[in-house]
């Protein structure tokens, strides 16, 4: 006895099977997809029921978000404060607020409807845009003091996170609170006043750790809590996303219990793909932990992945760059892992047949994971390994011949040419290397398979704005940064769905709409290959199936 | 939450050093004769150390206790708040040793634990392989993290001495006069040391007691030299600059020195010397032990003014 079949008419199917571009229908069974094609090529398969709800519909496979993290839900306990104009989950919008005044305001009126003794935080911070340009390159920020945050509250602890993650401004009062309220604090992280006292940035993770309790930015709230990774299925189906990685967990026994127990749920929507962050452990215990995981999987919870950071950021100088460094002189950034530590990971999940994840920044951080890779290759060998450098934001063409001959993939941040690529020309890299950050094109050249990623809640989670980004390559000044970069239509849909299905070492199973792969449909409102290049960012998503189930934005 | 005075705050010590240089080495040794003080050892992650199993006695959560009141807890990337909770433990630590990961950069993690409330960060201490430490710090990737290590120290245990022949040693007291000009170094296998030399003299320690000594260690500068006590008591307020200058002196061969001293303004202060480093700070009126002012210094035998 067969199980039900549906077969969804669309008015478009784009299925990303070079063998079948394109159909009208896809029919579905037990969430697997039985084939696309005509409808009366699927009939074949048997009795069925027709689903015409897309009909006026484009069907694209549901799209991968290659590089996420769960926080992107968990903040939305907290107050946008953002620069850009940006929908929660729920699809409320939330308009970005232009001016620190706006800043204050918006935190102000989200602190009237919580009560009295709790923190007023907010997110997604970047005042790098109320910044003037100075004379030449100088940039004249606006910085944030406590003083102004006690605008919002002088009784309650205000806390705000800047978009880059890495930044908190506080209120008078939360510094108090921490015992920060000092004179004598001798630390870089610790911007002083005229008064000797902390002017309430906290710039680092270091500094702002002992803070971020007394704000209410507790571990499991910044980790993933069940409002947080609810959310983050809502933020997914807005975006069209069935699959997406949270890609540095620490996966310990509660939290894992947590994901277990809300990807189970029967109407949650999108398959995680979380991977445990190196660290705190040796390699041969996070191997251990990951092979472990690995037998915990789920369909929607795909465990036994390693992410291993070598570096820090670029726009925080604390990336690794090769020579000459950065283009305004500040020193070279750090190690986050140590060289040895890599290449042992490396050589013990090539063993046990895991995948590992690393992030690269710098160019330095690049060569020396493909260095890493090289020997531990050659000591251990590994077909077909798919390990894959995240972010490599300013790898060389050399480099990714590199990463093709050792059969790394890659997975660049085209967001973040929109976002900060005016600042990595002025200041950070330079013109010339802002150019070839990011550089698909290369990678696409140089036959280095693809994805390209958000690093949501860094920048908002929306393949198709990141693919935008890629084909465009705009600042958000709306310059043209690396022209030569940009890459078409087809490949930049393409990285979002087979591309970083690839890099998870899952394309056997999402990615394309065909024959025995999942039910994972993107569902589109607009045409994105119709449309000119320029307006990919405003295909409008009405939704996802997620293993033929169907769910409509909120 | 106040930084109490000079005194009540907790010795702490940041271990730095390259990957495989014997930092851990350095903090079982140091464990295994703490002579009696409740030691708490903060590790950067657990993926770096390797506690010897006879000094386990159990583990609570994230902390690991230790034989004689010791213990250790890896603080990830919340130095502040694990220095703050690990201070807040009843009994409190009588002193805190840091050891850094081995491309941590140990003067910025002492800058942060002087964040922490009442925490007395007297030094860095960097242990170095004495047969890699050149060739690993001109290595293309991590180099400028070696050197900066070596720039980072008040003080420098050249480990695994014994390992190498007369001409190699030679050679790296030689570079190392460059690479971290006026920094003191001892020599040591299996980065045993004076325990005294890296957690400071213990002021209570008992008048004449012997100093401790490593075992068959090859000698260091000169075929004489051994590690040296010395106590000195003031009955007197003391020229302190002057004394500082006698002390801090290159060649003087003090390595490590600890005590109150009054000044010739009648004011009572607590002096450190941790290898190149030395902090004199004003007590306020009444602190510090009773007594008359002393002082504890460890140096070389043979070197100097010392002994």
């Amino acid at each position: 006895m067969t199980t039900p079949t549906t077969i969804f008419a669309a008015r478009k199917v784009i299925t990303m099977n070079p063998s079948r571009p394109e159909a009208t229908h896809v029919a579905v069974r037990d969430g697997r997809i039985l084939g696309a094609g005509t409808l009366d090529e699927l009939r074949g398969w048997g009795p069925h029921a027709l689903d015409a709800r897309f009909k006026d519909k484009v069907l694209m496979p549901g799209l991968v978000e290659g590089h996420s993290h769960l926080m992107a839900g968990s903040l939305w306990h907290c107050t946008y404060c953002g620069y850009f104009d940006l929908r929660d989950p729920d699809g409320r919008s939330w308009p970005g607020a232009k001016s620190l005044e706006a800043v204050i305001a918006q935190l102000r009126a989200a602190s009237a409807d919580r009560g009295e003794d709790t923190p007023i935080v907010g997110w997604g911070f970047d005042p790098i845009y109320f910044s003037t340009r100075g004379e030449g390159l100088v940039h004249r920020e606006r910085r944030c003091t406590r003083q102004d945050l006690d605008q919002v509250s002088t009784t309650r602890a205000v806390g705000v996170l800047h978009a880059s993650g890495h930044i908190l401004n506080v209120n008078t009062v939360a510094l108090q609170r921490a015992g920060f309220l000092r004179a004598g604090i001798d630390h870089p992280a610790f911007p002083l006043g005229a008064d000797g006292l902390p002017t309430g940035e906290l710039k680092g993770p270091e500094a702002m750790m002992p803070l971020l309790d007394h704000v209410g930015l507790n571990r499991s709230l910044l980790s993933g809590d069940k409002f947080g990774i609810r959310a983050f299925g809502k933020l997914c189906v807005r975006a069209g996303v069935t699959t997406a990685t949270d890609l540095a967990a620490t996966l310990q026994d509660a939290e894992l219990a947590t994901q277990l127990a809300i990807t189970g749920e029967a109407d949650y929507p999108v398959r995680l793909v979380p991977l445990l962050r190196l660290i705190g452990m040796k390699p041969a215990d996070a191997v251990a932990r990951a092979s472990a995981l690995r037998e915990r999987s789920t369909e929607q919870l795909r465990l036994g992945r390693i992410k291993v950071v070598a570096d820090g950021s670029i726009q925080g100088f604390s990336a690794r760059l090769l020579w000459p460094g950065y283009y305004n002189g500040a020193p070279n950034g750090l190690w986050y892992s140590a060289p040895e530590a890599i290449r042992e990971c490396y050589a013990l999940a090539l063993q046990h047949g895991l995948q590992v994840h690393t992030h690269t920044n710098g160019d330095e951080a690049t060569e020396l994971a493909l260095d890493c890779m090289a020997q531990a290759l050659q000591a251990h060998g590994g077909a077909d390994h798919r390990f894959t450098l995240q972010h490599a934001q300013l790898a060389n063409a050399a480099q990714f011949r590199r990463m093709k001959a050792l059969g790394l993939c890659v997975n660049l941040f085209a967001n973040h040419h929109f976002y900060w690529g005016d600042q990595h020309h002025a200041i950070t890299v330079g013109p010339e290397r802002a150019e070839r950050m990011n550089a698909c094109a290369t990678a696409l050249r140089e036959g280095v398979p693809l994805a390209i990623h958000s690093d949501a809640p860094i920048t908002p989670l929306g393949p198709l704005f990141t693919a935008w980004c890629a084909v465009n390559r705009l600042t958000a000044s709306g310059r043209v940064l690396g022209a030569h970069e940009r890459i078409g239509v087809a490949d930049a849909l393409r990285a979002i769905t087979l591309g970083a299905a690839v890099t998870l070492k899952l394309d056997g199973e999402i990615g394309s709409i065909e024959c025995g792969k999942r039910a994972d449909f993107c569902i589109l409102e607009d045409d994105p290959t119709a449309l000119a290049p320029d307006a990919l960012k405003d295909v409008r998503v009405w939704g996802t199936v997620q293993g033929g189930r169907v769910f409509q934005a909120a | 939450m106040t930084q109490g005075p000079p005194g009540v705050r907790v010795p702490t010590v940041v271990v730095g050093g390259y990957l495989g240089a014997g930092k851990t080495t350095l903090v079982n040794h140091l464990l295994r004769h703490a002579g009696g003080r409740r030691i708490a050892v903060l590790v950067n992650d657990f993926g770096d150390i390797a506690i010897d199993a006879d000094l386990i006695e159990g583990a609570v959560g994230d902390v690991i206790a230790l034989t004689g009141g010791c213990l250790c807890c890896s603080f990830g990337a919340d130095l502040v708040g694990t220095l703050t909770q690990v201070l807040q433990r009843d009994p409190r630590p009588e002193q805190v040793l840091i050891e850094c990961s081995g491309v941590g950069l140990p003067a910025a993690v002492a800058r942060s634990a002087r964040l922490a409330p009442d925490v007395d960060v007297e030094g860095v201490v960097v242990v170095v392989d004495s047969e890699t430490v050149h060739a690993c710090a001109s290595d293309t990737y991590v180099g400028d993290t070696v050197r900066q290590q070596l720039r980072d120290a008040d003080l420098l245990v050249l480990n695994k001495a014994d390992l190498c022949t007369p001409e190699q040693r030679r050679a790296l007291h030689d570079w190392l006069a460059a690479a971290a000009p006026g920094t003191p170094w001892v020599e040591a296998s299996q980065a045993a040391v004076p325990p005294a030399l890296v957690m400071g003299p213990r002021l209570a320690a008992t008048r004449g007691e012997r100093p401790w000594q490593p075992g068959p260690i090859a000698p260091a500068r000169a075929a004489a030299e051994r590690f040296v006590n010395e106590r000195r008591v003031f009955e007197q307020p003391v020229d302190v600059p002057a004394l500082v200058a006698t002390l801090a002196a290159p060649g003087s061969g003090v390595l490590r020195a600890k005590g109150w001293i009054t000044g010739l303004d009648g004011r009572r202060c607590l002096l450190q010397i941790v290898g190149r480093r030395v902090a004199v700070e004003p007590l306020p009126p009444g602190a510090g032990p009773p007594g008359p002012d002393q002082l504890l210094i460890i140096g070389l035998a043979g070197v100097g003014g010392v002994d």
